[in-house]
């Protein structure tokens, strides 16, 4: 429970850091970059490492690599809907996450399993 | 145009907008921590790059450019929407540094201490990604 309890804590104070940062910077092109910090990253590993070790930690880090690659794909597809301005952010970038989830366990599923 | 950071901007976010974003960071770090638990580190791993408070951040962005255009007299949806798009373009720009990150991540947590490697991994993602940005404002003046 105390794990799940600093996991918790220290991924929300990490995200909201960067997403402060973000808010923050001008122009929106330039910050919309932290939209894609490694918070998670950040706050996890460490952890990991901490209790599993950096083997474990390190295997972790390697899929990152399919995650960021869907995320970017992801980015793209949310960029180009809303640039026309015709759908609303929050069903656009909530909908294009089963993009992400299809786009992460289709290269999961060829590369890493 | 010049990069800068606009303090007076924090005033406008809500404190339930500010929760959202640490309730959705801190359910994503324990959402993979139980993966890894359940599924193990190959698995879990893939999550480490999940667009937690893309949504959040994207609907943020939306609501506060409309609002701003409506007060400038001009069509705050459409202006909304177009913000929250360029972000997300900046975000995929972020992600070809996140990709940078995990590999020396990756390749050099076995090699050298957790602390460097987080903070060498942090300065290529930045510095990859800012780099990205600048080459696409060159080829794309308009953004």
């Amino acid at each position: 429970m105390a794990e799940i309890l600093i996991r918790f804590v220290v991924g929300g104070l990490v995200v909201s850091a960067f997403a402060l940062l973000s808010d923050m910077l001008k122009p929106k092109s330039f910050a919309g970059v932290f939209g894609a910090a490694p918070s998670v990253a950040l706050a996890t590993i460490s952890l990991t490492v901490v209790k599993d070790g950096a083997p474990y930690a390190a295997m972790e880090a390697r899929s990152m690599i399919v995650g960021a690659v869907s995320f970017f794909v992801y980015s793209c597809v949310v960029s180009r809907v809303m640039l026309r301005g015709a759908w609303p952010a929050l069903p656009v970038a909530s909908f294009s996450l089963l993009l992400w989830t299809a786009c992460t366990l289709g290269i999961w599923y060829i590369a890493l399993r | 145009m010049l990069i800068r950071a606009e303090l007076g901007v924090l005033r406008q976010t809500r404190w339930y907008e500010y929760a959202s974003r640490f309730l959705f960071g801190g359910l994503v770090t324990v959402l993979t921590g139980l993966i890894a638990k359940e599924f193990g580190a190959v698995f879990a791993g893939l999550f480490l790059a999940f667009p937690a408070i893309f949504p959040a951040s994207a609907t943020l962005i939306e609501k506060h450019e409309s609002e701003k255009g409506e007060r400038a007299g001009i069509s705050g949806k459409r202006r909304g929407r177009r913000m929250a798009g360029i972000d997300a373009a900046g975000a995929a720009l972020g992600c070809i540094g996140l990709v940078a990150f995990a590999v020396i991540t990756w390749q050099m947590l076995l090699r050298i201490s957790t602390t460097l490697t987080l903070f060498l991994a942090t300065m290529a993602w930045c510095g990859i990604s800012v780099l990205a940005w600048f080459i696409w404002r060159q080829l794309l003046p308009a953004n």
